[in-house]
């Protein structure tokens, strides 16, 4: 197949994201010191399975971020190779039918008839008010009264049972390869390792393996999720609303940084007029009410984006850019807190003896804020992205619900809840778009929350010493 | 903890026996001890005008309709739309002057008559609501005129006033009303419009544009200046002379442009230190209308009380075929306002408005596509009728098509989509019949629509049903139905218009079109879902450019569109109102009109000059079936649909029929508030075992703490 | 001390100048008063002279920033920024684009606004340390685990979700309140029952945690371990020294807060339409109401460095050691 690659703006603020997190890793690394943090983080059982399940999220969000071109069959005129105007990702093929097999309307999960009665014609002529089966939910029963409980049941176990089976060879695999690695067998590997959350991580691997395959399973032949309004697939919906959330939780982060490390160890390090004008900024910036400041950049951005609109070859790079200016205005009203704690830190960083030596021996400010400043405020900075991140995914909802969040045509948890709470007038009630956004958010928020309090213990001595329950 | 469920017990004690739920404070069905009979409803917008110079939306006029009293009206139950007099003692005398004001017979060609007369007689008796402005003193002066800025002080609110008082209606302050529709301080939507029709009312803008100091914010005496075009002929009549022969402006003496305005009221409001508290005519109206606005508290809620001064109407004696078995005629003949108050609550959201409808705390309510399923069930032969469970509750439905059209316009001056060449045409035709507006109807609006054929409406003149209306460019006549032509046509014709599969011959590109909405709310995603559906059938691509409102009509006004989604509420029940917006001469880029599609065809326009100021014959229909033709033929909208609305009411409410052009349609519905009150009890019986249950968890959990308490400190 | 609050708010002028700056550049930037004559007059048959007759009415026909046209200051002064901001200090917001004086609507509607965010403030405070005092009271064992770990479940769920189940099964299914709407005086008890549950439910996660944090801090002190060495009880020791020592960095952490309940709150009054400022904002960014939305980031600015200050001035009441310079 033909392609050509589309790298939106997010996606490469992603790779870049992910580039620099893997730099870092290699960097850690290196220095044993550095290392010892991350050791105690690796212990906590807690922190270990969620990140399992974030990391989880994070390949989806990944696969989601690689946008290509499909080519078309046809050349033109001139023997070129034109590209279909839609851009997919790599998650999208992936997932393959569960896109593009769309129902006419609502219908229950696992179901097999539509939400809704419709006018038929029977053969003989006659008009019957009838629920229509589903185009695909269920298409392959012939008699879907007797054979859908069992078909369901049938599915779902053998799900689960490749589920389990893949899970426990991938354990397998894992343990042996580590285990040849540092050249002990895998039972001496495992027992070495008693007091890490290994046997968690291992258990909560098969869980979610088994988890994926009864998912993978059943959405082969029925929509797990049930469907939405113009009958697209929520689960489909769902795992597309990751990567906004994602990327509303990361690349915000991102952006501010730069600023919020810079601006705050500048205005503790230097103090005089460079602190007044700094505190000056994040004052006036945390004084506004952080709705409005966002509703009025958001309108502003709205405007921009429409004037240009010969900037964008398609409806996707719009929304995308939109959405990546979310992030940037997220990040402008957000870094004042962080640009606040590393004020304080700074402040009290450069009194300490070693840093007045260095002033001393006339080393160059910038040398002595990036060899000796930085270093030591990275864990603050690590602990409030990780806090931050959840925080972000929640006010994305939020804000879409007041009318400044994504493009409407953007898939997120906010976009999918409004769209479900009118739902919940209906009656019979339509329920499972605002359980499957419940649910979704409810597990990416609960392991970030989880992994950050796991980070915040490993990393903030200062806490540590409260023993706060694991 | 425990606190928590002690507030429900202060609750049930606050509420003195009445229902935990209900959204209304107690005291709104009495009124100096008597019970009252009180009408519920909504208003979902915040009206933004009072005035009735300046007030050109629903949301504005279901207040203004009834409290102000203008000529005319449309009578509740005929059908088709008929115009009866409410002010007017009866139906306004025209007459037909030439160019040398020598009178014309009835009858006379449209071409000869340079100038229309309409003479208006007032009922006698007609007064205005209680209000300070006309309160005098013992001595017979108007009592709060030349208020000091200290006297009017910490009044904010026409009830801290104490007096009130009240005069006759007469001709002047009607005369006085269109006056102000060019006063240089309110901007009033049809004010060009009619200086293009009633005589001396241009050069009276300029007039007092002129009188006006360029910075006194005073009142402007308009009694100075005399108004050619309005003559009030004795202290019951007055007279208007239009230019030409203008049918529809006897519809426009419905609206409440035309009410009465004393010029009181005027100088009441304008006192300095008035508009510090908002008191002013565009926030309280003083009208002679059957109700008057007691309070005014728009972020929460509107009440409208019956006005004592109001009498002389009564409900009509006849209706159209039917309404005597739908017990619509059972007041006939009994003195109008029916109900004492109407309590208008603002609900911006379709839930809460639904669940109180069902509650009973609301009489009526439009079905939103929502709750339609519960609300509504379709018969086999797609008739609608109410569903088993409203039923059960005594709920019925109301249907009636709305004199409304929305459709998705071109922009004739685009490149690719507009103009009038051949490759254009094929394109929007292809375009019209593969987006299937039958599945959007049935979808996003539960088939509460029909299928437009052309800008005209049902029920409105010149519009043909069956198979003599259809657009044989989009419908086949099939078994004596409309059937969408097939798919393939419309790639045939898409192939012809040079896009064969959607590829531009030319570029090798696909073909991209762009389409603005102002959908960027809540549940649109779901549209620009569907409508990419459609535009995929033909692999079109569609983009869709979600924008708000200021930014979607700046980009309409500067021609900025490909297409566009809009909608047309009619003013009147005619076909010239939906043909202007088609109509070349008023272009919205070229001329600021209301064509928004920017159309231009000289034989259309040469047709619509014609047909404009016909009265309504065969020979109008003749000339409205060839514009008609030109229509279908250059696609220049997406015809769309008209949607159909649907109304619930429950048992208790009587005389409710829709009627899509008369907004005074309050006075004419009655309440049996005794019934209503019993079924509310009886639908909102609390549920009491939660609170139990948690009453008692909370009580065990207690409990269980305590001890294991004591068992630790024990043990130390 | 009188000195010290002089100068504090002699330097909220400066923020607030930039506040309107910022506000005003944003909104300019965006909505031409054209386009705000234009919203305001509605859909049908607008013409240019309309548009250029409401400008004028309201001021909008000046300049933005510079008025070139003029002489002298003039050419600060006889501007739109100049003539819209420089009365909002003497907190007089003029009027609205609709045509309403913006003063009077936010003194009517801080009222319900305040019958909302004042209970839920303080009993929700009353609760998270009360919750929090019983997991410290009970850590390291199986009861504290299932708080936190309710907290950090609580946490995690968007307050959209609070709001639209509570509504369904209190309000729908239960009948117990109104679904939505708000009375004044005796009235409003049923009405503001659900949104300051709700408020309060929301915001157990963050808030009993953080406390619990604070509380066991405390007990890990010194003084704690004497106290107990002498022999009082537990429950003694929790109430009569934690808890005084605890409510110490709580309170002055939630002084700041204080002021801004006066914003009300955005999402619980859109969804229980209850008229307080909350809404007014909402509907003023929808509508792009320009005065109101500067207003009401003018109000909130404000009030937020009187929190700033509140939350000094609170340090030197709590411990006297603390000077203000």
């Amino acid at each position: 197949m033909n392609f050509k690659l589309v790298l939106l703006w997010t996606d490469a603020m992603i790779f870049l994201l992910l580039a620099v997190a893997l730099a870092g890793a290699w960097l850690i690394r290196q220095r044993p010191h550095l290392l010892l943090p991350w050791q105690r983080l690796f212990r906590s059982r807690i922190g270990m399975v969620s990140l399992l399940v974030l990391s989880l999220f994070i390949v989806v969000g990944l696969l989601d971020s690689m946008h290509y071109r499909v080519a078309l069959p046809d050349k033109n005129g001139n023997g070129q190779t034109v590209y279909a105007a839609e851009v997919l990702s790599v998650f999208d093929t992936l997932v393959g039918d569960l896109r593009s097999q769309n129902e006419k309307t609502y219908s229950a999960p696992m179901a097999v008839y539509l939400y809704a009665k419709e006018s038929m014609e029977t053969a003989d002529g006659k008009i019957l008010r009838e629920y229509p089966r589903l185009k695909y939910g269920g298409a392959h029963l012939q008699d879907p009264q007797n054979e859908h409980t069992g078909d369901v049941l049938k599915r779902s176990l053998y799900g689960l049972f490749a589920g389990w089976l893949g899970g426990v060879l991938l354990a397998l695999l894992v343990v042996s390869v580590a285990a040849a690695r540092s050249r002990t067998t895998a039972r001496q590997w495992v027992e070495a390792r008693q007091h890490t959350p290994l046997n968690a991580v291992l258990a909560s691997v098969i869980l979610l393996a088994m988890l994926f395959g009864l998912t993978a399973n059943l959405a082969g032949a029925y929509h797990v999720l049930g469907t939405d309004k113009v009958g697209q697939d929520v689960l489909y919906l769902s795992l597309k609303s990751i990567r906004t959330g994602l990327v509303i939780g990361t690349v915000t982060t991102l952006v501010m940084l730069p600023f919020a490390l810079f601006l705050g160890i500048a205005a503790g390090y230097f103090r005089g007029w460079v602190d007044d004008v700094i505190q000056y900024i994040y004052t006036v910036l945390s004084s506004i009410p952080s709705v409005l400041l966002i509703a009025a950049a958001v309108l502003m951005m709205q405007v921009t984006i429409e004037k240009h609109g010969e900037w964008f070859s398609s409806s996707v790079e719009r929304a995308d850019l939109r959405l990546l200016f979310l992030c940037l205005i997220l990040g402008v009203t957000s870094w004042t807190g962080l640009c606040r704690l590393l004020r304080g830190e700074a402040l009290k960083l450069r009194e300490l003896e070693y840093i007045q030596a260095a002033q001393s021996f006339g080393v160059s400010s910038m040398r002595i804020l990036s060899r000796h400043i930085l270093p030591n405020v990275m864990h603050i900075v690590l602990i409030a992205v990780v806090m931050d991140f959840s925080a972000l995914v929640l006010a994305e909802a939020v804000l879409s619900y007041v009318g400044v969040g994504v493009d409407p045509s953007t898939n997120s948890f906010g976009t999918l809840i409004n769209n479900a709470r009118l739902e919940m007038g209906r009656e019979p009630m339509v329920w499972w778009t605002l359980a499957a956004a419940f649910s979704f958010m409810l597990v990416l928020v609960l392991a970030a929350n989880l992994f950050a309090d796991a980070v915040r213990d490993a990393f903030d001595p200062r806490l540590n010493r409260t023993g706060d329950a694991k | 903890m425990k606190w928590l469920i002690f507030i429900p017990m202060l609750l049930l004690t606050a509420c003195d026996g009445g229902l935990w739920n209900n959204p209304y404070p107690a005291h709104d069905t009495e009124q100096a001890g008597k019970s009252q009979s009180v009408y519920y409803t909504v208003f979902t917008e915040r009206p933004k005008h009072l005035d009735p110079a300046q007030a050109y939306s629903e949301n504005e006029f279901i207040f203004l309709a009834q409290i102000y009293q203008p000529p005319l009206q449309y009578h509740y139950l005929k059908r088709p739309y008929a115009l009866v007099p409410q002010a007017a003692s009866a139906m306004p005398r025209v007459r037909y002057l030439d160019k040398n004001n020598r009178p014309l017979p009835d009858n006379a060609a449209a071409e000869l008559v340079a100038y229309s007369v309409y003479e208006i007689h007032l009922k006698h008796d007609l007064k205005y609501q209680p209000h300070p402005a006309f309160a005098r003193d013992a001595e017979g002066k108007l009592e709060y005129h030349g208020l000091s800025k200290k006297e009017i002080g910490r009044r904010y609110t026409l009830n801290d006033f104490p007096n009130s008082g009240t005069r006759e209606v007469t001709a002047a302050d009607y005369a006085y009303q269109i006056k102000r529709l060019v006063h240089p301080a309110i901007h009033t939507p049809i004010s060009g419009l009619m200086s293009e029709y009633i005589v001396g009312l241009k050069e009276y803008a300029a007039t007092l544009q002129k009188a006006r100091q360029p910075d006194s914010a005073g009142l402007l005496d308009l009694d100075k200046y005399p108004l050619e075009g309005v003559q009030v002929v004795d202290k019951h009549t007055y007279r208007i002379k239009v230019y030409g022969k203008y049918p529809q402006f006897a519809y426009w003496l419905a609206m409440p442009f035309f009410s009465p305005m004393p010029v009181e009221a005027e100088r009441f409001y304008a006192q300095e230190g008035m508009q510090q508290k908002n008191l002013t005519l565009d926030w309280w109206p003083v009208g002679s209308g059957p109700y008057y606005l007691s309070e005014n508290n728009p972020n929460q809620r509107m009440v409208l009380t019956r006005n004592p001064n109001f009498s002389g109407e009564a409900y009509p004696l006849e209706g159209e075929p039917g309404d005597r078995e739908a017990g619509l005629l059972a007041d006939a003949g009994k003195s109008l306002p029916l109900i004492d108050k109407v309590v208008f609550s603002l609900e911006k959201e379709t839930i809460p408005y639904w669940n109180k409808f069902l509650q009973g705390y609301y009489d009526v309510a439009g079905i939103s596509s929502d709750s339609f399923d519960q609300a509504v069930s379709m018969s086999v032969s797609g008739e609608a009728n109410v569903s088993e469970e409203m039923r059960a509750q005594g709920i019925r439905l109301s249907t009636s098509v709305a004199t409304s059209t929305h459709y998705m316009g071109f922009n004739f001056l685009d490149a690719t989509v507009g103009g009038n060449s051949e490759r254009a045409r094929k394109l929007r035709r292809a375009l019209a019949i593969a987006i299937d507006y039958e599945e959007f109807i049935s979808i996003f609006a539960n088939g509460r629509g029909v299928s437009a054929q052309s800008p005209l409406p049902p029920g409105i003149f010149g519009y043909r049903e069956g198979e003599a209306g259809l657009n044989r460019y989009v419908y086949d006549w099939v078994n004596g139905a409309p059937k969408r032509k097939s798919i393939t046509e419309a790639q045939k014709l898409l192939r012809e218009a040079g896009y064969a599969n959607g590829l531009d011959e030319k570029t090798g590109q696909p073909l991209v079109i762009y389409l603005d909405t102002t959908a960027t709310g809540v549940g649109n995603k779901s549209r620009l879902d569907w409508l990419r559906k459609q535009f995929d059938k033909i692999n079109v691509q569609l983009v869709p450019r979600a924008t708000d409102y200021n930014r979607f009509q700046d980009k309409i006004r500067r021609g900025d569109t490909q297409m566009f989604y809009l909608g047309w509420n009619a003013d009147y029940p005619d076909p010239e109102n939906f043909f202007f917006l088609l109509h070349g001469p008023q272009g919205k880029v070229a001329k600021g009109g209301e064509n928004a599609a920017n159309y231009h065809n000289p034989e259309f326009d040469r047709l619509f000059e014609l047909m404009k100021n016909m009265t309504n014959s065969p020979q109008r229909q003749e000339i409205i079936d060839r514009m008609l033709e030109i229509l279908h033929r250059d696609s220049p909208w997406l015809w769309g649909f008209h949607p159909k609305d649907f109304v619930l009411r429950h048992s208790w409410l009587y005389n409710s029929k829709p009627n899509k052009l008369a907004n005074n349609s309050l006075k004419y519905l009655r309440i049996d508030a005794a019934q209503r009150d019993e079924l509310r009890r009886q639908w909102n019986q609390p549920l009491l075992w939660p609170l139990w249950l948690g009453g008692i968890v909370l009580l065990l959990s207690g409990w269980g703490l305590w001890r294991v308490l004591r068992q630790r400190e024990e043990a130390t | 001390m009188i000195a010290y609050l002089i100068r504090r708010i002699l330097y909220a002028i400066p923020i607030l100048i930039g506040v309107n700056l910022l506000t005003f550049a944003l909104f300019f930037v965006i909505n031409t008063p054209d386009d705000m004559a234009r919203v305001q007059l509605g859909m049908k048959r607008v013409t240019p002279e309309a548009i250029e007759k409401w400008k004028e009415q309201r001021g909008y026909d000046k300049p933005l920033m510079f008025n070139t046209q003029a002489a002298g200051s003039d050419k600060l002064t006889d501007t739109i920024f100049f003539q819209k901001s420089a009365s909002m200090f003497v907190f007089d917001f003029g009027y609205s684009d609709d045509g309403r004086s913006i003063s009077r609507e936010i003194l009517t509607r801080m009222l319900p606004s305040l019958v909302i965010a004042l209970p839920t403030f303080v009993l929700g405070l009353m609760f998270y340390v009360t919750f929090a005092l019983l997991m410290t009271l009970f850590r390291g064992t199986a009861l504290d685990v299932a708080g936190v770990t309710l907290c950090v479940l609580l946490m995690s769920i968007s307050s959209l979700f609070y709001i639209i189940g509570g509504q369904f099964v209190v309000s729908k299914l239960w009948h117990w309140v109104p679904i939505s709407g708000y009375a004044g005086g005796a009235d409003s008890l049923r009405f503001i029952l659900l949104p300051v549950l709700i408020g309060i439910v929301a915001g157990i996660g963050s808030s009993s945690r953080w406390y619990r944090t604070i509380f066991l801090e405390e007990v890990g002190r010194d003084y704690v371990r004497t106290a107990r060495a002498k022999g009082l009880s537990e429950l003694r020791v929790l109430f009569k020294h934690v808890l005084k020592n605890a409510m110490i960095p709580i309170l002055t952490g939630v002084v700041a807060v204080i002021p801004l309940l006066f914003m009300g709150s955005l999402l619980t009054e859109s969804f229980f339409g209850i008229p307080g400022l909350g809404s007014y904002t909402i509907d003023a960014i929808q509508a792009q109401d320009f005065g109101v939305v500067r207003a009401m980031v003018f109000l909130g600015s404000a009030l937020y460095i009187v929190g700033l200050i509140l939350t000094d001035i609170s340090y030197t009441v709590v411990d006297p050691r603390v000077r203000l310079q």
